[in-house]
């Protein structure tokens, strides 16, 4: 599944509309933890959270996820999603909420990446 | 760089700088990534190297974080003047954590930071003196990879 997919699955709205969305998705992880997001992602995850500091896409940059969904319609303010831009890191708001956003994605992902 | 030399840079990491927050870590990996190690070997380092920038943000006043590469380690020693730690077993226990209510709106202080950094270090050493403060030395083995 690319991030394409994901974007549609979840209803989204790409809040940095110039990056490439046919980028491979190997898995989902939902967290606010970003403590959690540091020990236990695995690469070439998407990020679901409802945390939309500039944390949450620093932690992202850093352990190679390739996209944030921010729940519950929630958006970063614009320095944060300039940040995420200059990080090459493709930013996405869904109105769904995170156990609705879970539900949708769960179907394709129901084995952690290795 | 190449053959038998090393590279080193030192940063300084306030307590409390929320705003400038991974940009320690970002640059390192950066500069990894340039150099060009693996993936494995940048992913552990980045990792390693946030939740110790973390670290010194959330407890310390201030700290150095010293990089040390050569040809065959990543070695990144972390050293700050802060509370220090009393209990060092107990820190190192997951989910113990004496993070304050701000840190964890911030999606920080889970408890995972210490265990987190052994686990992607292959060697790790913590000292600590409280009221002075807390000394890390992560070592990643990179037997030679990126200094071609």
């Amino acid at each position: 599944m690319i991030l394409r997919d994901i974007l549609a699955l979840v209803n989204g709205e790409l809040l940095t509309p110039e990056m490439d969305l046919g980028i491979e998705c190997l898995g989902i992880f939902a967290s606010d933890l970003m403590s959690d997001v540091l020990a236990f992602i695995s690469p070439g995850s998407v990020l679901l959270t409802g945390l939309v500091n500039s944390h949450a896409v620093r932690t992202a940059s850093l352990t190679d996820v390739i996209a944030i969904v921010f729940v519950q319609g929630k958006k970063p303010d614009m320095e944060v999603i300039d940040e995420a831009r200059e990080m090459n890191l493709p930013l996405i708001s869904t109105p769904l909420s995170m156990f609705e956003a879970c539900s949708a994605l769960g179907q394709f992902f129901s084995e952690r990446p290795k | 760089m190449r053959g038998d030399t090393s590279f080193q840079k030192d940063f300084l990491i306030m307590g409390g700088d929320f705003t400038r927050a991974g940009k320690v870590s970002c640059e390192i990996k950066n500069l990894l990534k340039e150099l060009g190690h693996s993936f494995h070997v940048v992913r552990r380092v980045a990792i390693a190297a946030y939740e110790a920038e973390m670290n010194v943000i959330m407890y310390a006043r201030k700290g150095r974080f010293d990089l040390l590469i050569t040809p065959n380690k990543i070695q990144m020693t972390v050293e700050d003047e802060g509370p220090g730690i009393d209990d060092i077993d107990l820190a190192m226990r997951e989910g113990y954590s004496t993070a304050t209510k701000e840190m964890r709106e911030l999606g920080f202080g889970a408890g995972m930071g210490l265990p987190n950094i052994k686990k992607n270090s292959d060697r790790f050493i913590i000292t600590s003196e409280p009221d002075r403060g807390t000394r890390l030395e992560m070592t990643i083995l990179t037997n030679g990879e990126g200094l071609q």
